[in-house]
């Protein structure tokens, strides 16, 4: 195995406080808007990050356990980006324009 | 519907090799006058090439189709003398808003540094841009046009491509050493030879309406998700050339494309977006959908060349269609003069492969990514999508995630054999594959920029000390170069002209912007590809280096090298 670089360690003071501030975001919200918070979340968490080694590590951890085949699927293709097309190599694109 | 624009109507006539009665033979054949076989044929006539290009119809594109031409595009016209006509009928944008449900969620701006000639991108319907190429293709002379005359077989052979074409008059045979194949996505040549070509379908519908207006619509791009005013999930509204204003519906899933396109329908949607005030006439309506795939090869048989969207194609996210075919041929014609003069092995043809795939894998890539956010195939997908555009309006971070297309850029050639890698150290992002940057400079005759004096042969450019004189070694060494089998053209940069260097060759560096630009303290040297990429460069000049990497880039291994040296 590679050495993990993302902190899988025991971090949260208070992990009680956390899982309940973490269900409260949801609360009153429809599944669909449950969705779009939790997206939210992520994008922010990821952004904070900022570290594509610590992401794509947490990106495979989260897919674990999860779909066909689970992990390993993922694991080959390097990266969970859905629409994987034929012989283009998933590499970063750095200077891109908005 | 009224016509903002009637299509030219080019005879077909009746050529002499209708009536030999066996194979006619052409150096080089194109196939298809679209944007990429237009833009080949008028690359194969300013490096002399005799060529025949061939199209099906008899007229340019219907409707508006591409519009967005890149500043690599606008470049590459400029060194084929028709880019400036261009840029002045194309309207010059530079801000873009996006919109997530009835609000501007954010703005962007994509003015190019100073210093350039061309701006980022121009809009211009792709007619006028077909029609600009046929009329130049008309002064430079030597393109042997045939309308109305379609390829319905080809037959490779060890020493040239056999070709059947049928006319209204029948049909007649021709054969060539080089086929360039530019006849569209659908190519049937690709289809006659049973090439596959592999990559993702999308069942997307896009509405598509080219609409003259007269109210006074800020020059701008304007990108909806999720509009107000209509059920599908995008909208895109875009001014083109005379007033003429592009607007994409994307369609819903169980839309019926021809219903969609009754006008009356059309009015309606365009009325409930503009408001019911504005102003307009409907001129092109059509419905249209994409893949995003290309061929394994773009070389076939060593001798047939796919170029533009016959070899790839992508979703219209990013304007990466046309601009992409036009590098395509931009990188492909010069290496064919070359071989076909014999100062280059046939071995300098495989790195249009090598050099084309990848930039044609960027391309699919972004446009797919793209497509992808606009058009999200699944709940989480959309979650994403939606969740990133409400980021947007209020975080920066979030406004480099929304991706309504990452529009065109020029390839990089990176991993390019014809390349010599850097050995030194230098302060600027222009390493050998890269195209060449602008800048403004002066010359003997006047203003003018740095790319208009690059290109068309193998080019140099060196860096004077500031006093802008060159060492008698140095004019030397230029001198030999100028002088060898494949001619290097040496521009010497320096601030001031000096009568001492080479002559007719000096550029001042009016804005020090050549000098930033390169990296270009005194002795360095830039080598650089009749497609103005990079091929190398130095902090010194000294004659054999610059000829190995000459060699290198003529496609040469080093036994070949040491003879041709
Ligand atoms: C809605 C839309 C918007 C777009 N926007 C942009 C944009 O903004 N920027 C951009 O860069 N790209 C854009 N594109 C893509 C662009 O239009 C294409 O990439 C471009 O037309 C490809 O040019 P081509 O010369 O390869 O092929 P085509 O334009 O398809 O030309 C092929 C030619 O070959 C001829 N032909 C076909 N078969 C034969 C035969 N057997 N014998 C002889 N001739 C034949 C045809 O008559 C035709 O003239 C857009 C496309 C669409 C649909």
């Amino acid at each position: 195995m590679k050495p993990s670089r993302l902190n899988v360690e025991p971090q949260l003071a208070h992990p009680d406080d956390f899982y309940q501030a973490l269900l409260e975001l949801h609360q009153g919200l429809t599944d669909e808007e449950s969705r779009l918070a939790n997206a939210k979340l992520i994008l922010l968490l990821a952004n904070h990050i900022g570290d594509q080694a610590v992401l794509d590590e947490a990106l495979r951890i989260a897919r674990e356990g999860l779909g066909e085949g689970s992990a390993s699927a993922v694991e080959r293709s390097g990266s969970a980006v859905p629409s994987v097309i034929w012989a283009a190599p998933l590499r970063r694109v750095t200077k891109e324009r908005t | 519907m009224a016509r903002a624009h009637e299509r030219p109507v080019y005879a077909y006539r009746r050529v002499a090799d209708q009536d030999t009665g066996r194979p006619v033979y052409h150096p080089v054949v194109i196939v298809g006058a679209g944007p990429v076989g237009l833009t080949a044929a008028l690359d194969c006539a300013v490096h002399g090439l005799p060529h025949v290009l061939l199209d099906a119809e008899d007229t340019v594109c219907e409707g508006s189709k591409a519009i967005c031409f890149a500043k690599r595009s606008l470049e590459i016209f400029d060194r084929l003398g028709c880019g400036e006509r261009l840029v002045s009928k194309g309207v010059v944008w530079n801000l873009g808003r996006v919109f997530f449900g009835g609000r501007q969620i954010y703005a962007f701006n994509l003015a190019p540094e100073a210093g350039h000639q061309r701006p980022a991108f121009i809009n211009l319907q792709q007619y006028y841009l077909e029609e600009c190429l046929i009329e130049r293709l008309g002064e430079l002379g030597g393109t042997d046009l045939r309308w109305r005359n379609t390829v319905t077989g080809v037959e490779p052979c060890a020493d040239g491509v056999g070709l059947t074409v049928d006319t209204p008059d029948g049909a007649y045979r021709m054969r060539c050493d080089y086929l360039i194949v530019a006849d569209g996505a659908r190519s049937p040549i690709r289809h006659l030879l049973g090439l596959p070509c592999r990559g993702q379908v999308f069942q997307d519908r896009f509405l598509i309406a080219d609409v003259v207006m007269q109210a006074d619509f800020p020059t701008e791009r304007w990108f909806w998700f999720k509009p107000p005013f209509h059920t599908g999930q995008s909208t895109l509204l875009h001014r083109q050339a005379d007033n003429v204003w592009r607007i994409d519906f994307q369609l819903d899933r169980d839309a019926d494309p021809d219903e969609e396109k009754r006008p009356e329908r059309v009015i309606a949607r365009i009325k409930a977006m503009l408001g019911e005030q504005v102003r307009f006439d409907l001129d092109w309506v059509s419905v249209y959908t994409f893949q995003c795939r290309r061929m394994e090869r773009f070389q076939h048989a060593g001798r047939i060349f796919f170029v533009g969207d016959a070899a790839h194609q992508v979703s219209p996210f990013g304007a990466r269609g046309a601009n992409g075919g036009i590098q395509d041929v931009d990188n492909l014609i010069w290496k064919l003069a070359l071989v076909m003069a014999g100062k280059a092995p046939a071995a300098l043809l495989e790195s249009y492969d090598a050099e084309r795939i990848p930039a044609a894998d960027e391309n699919i890539l972004n446009s797919t990514r793209s497509t992808e956010f606009i058009t999200p195939k699944s709940e989480a997908s959309r979650a994403f999508r939606d969740a990133t555009l409400m980021l947007a309006e209020h975080y920066p971070f979030a406004r480099r995630l929304v991706n309504s297309g990452r529009l065109s850029v020029p390839a990089m050639l990176r991993g390019s054999p014809l390349n010599t890698p850097d050995t030194e150290t230098f302060d600027s992002p222009l390493g050998p594959g890269a195209p060449c940057a602008d800048a403004p400079i002066q010359t003997a005759t006047g203003e003018d920029w740095l790319l208009r004096q690059l290109g068309n042969l193998f080019t140099g450019v060196y860096f004077a000390a500031a006093h802008g004189r060159v060492s008698a070694r140095s004019v030397e060494i230029i001198r030999t170069l100028a002088g060898g089998t494949i001619p290097v053209t040496v521009r010497v940069v320096g601030e001031r002209l000096s009568g001492k260097g080479p002559d007719g060759c000096g550029i001042v560096d009016v804005a020090g912007l050549v000098r930033r630009r390169y990296g270009g303290s005194p002795g360095t040297f830039y080598l650089i590809r009749p497609d103005q990429h990079v091929c190398a460069r130095w902090r010194q000049l000294e004659l054999e280096p610059v000829r190995h990497a000459l060699l290198r880039a003529l496609g040469q291994t080093q036994r070949h090298s040491e003879q041709i040296a």
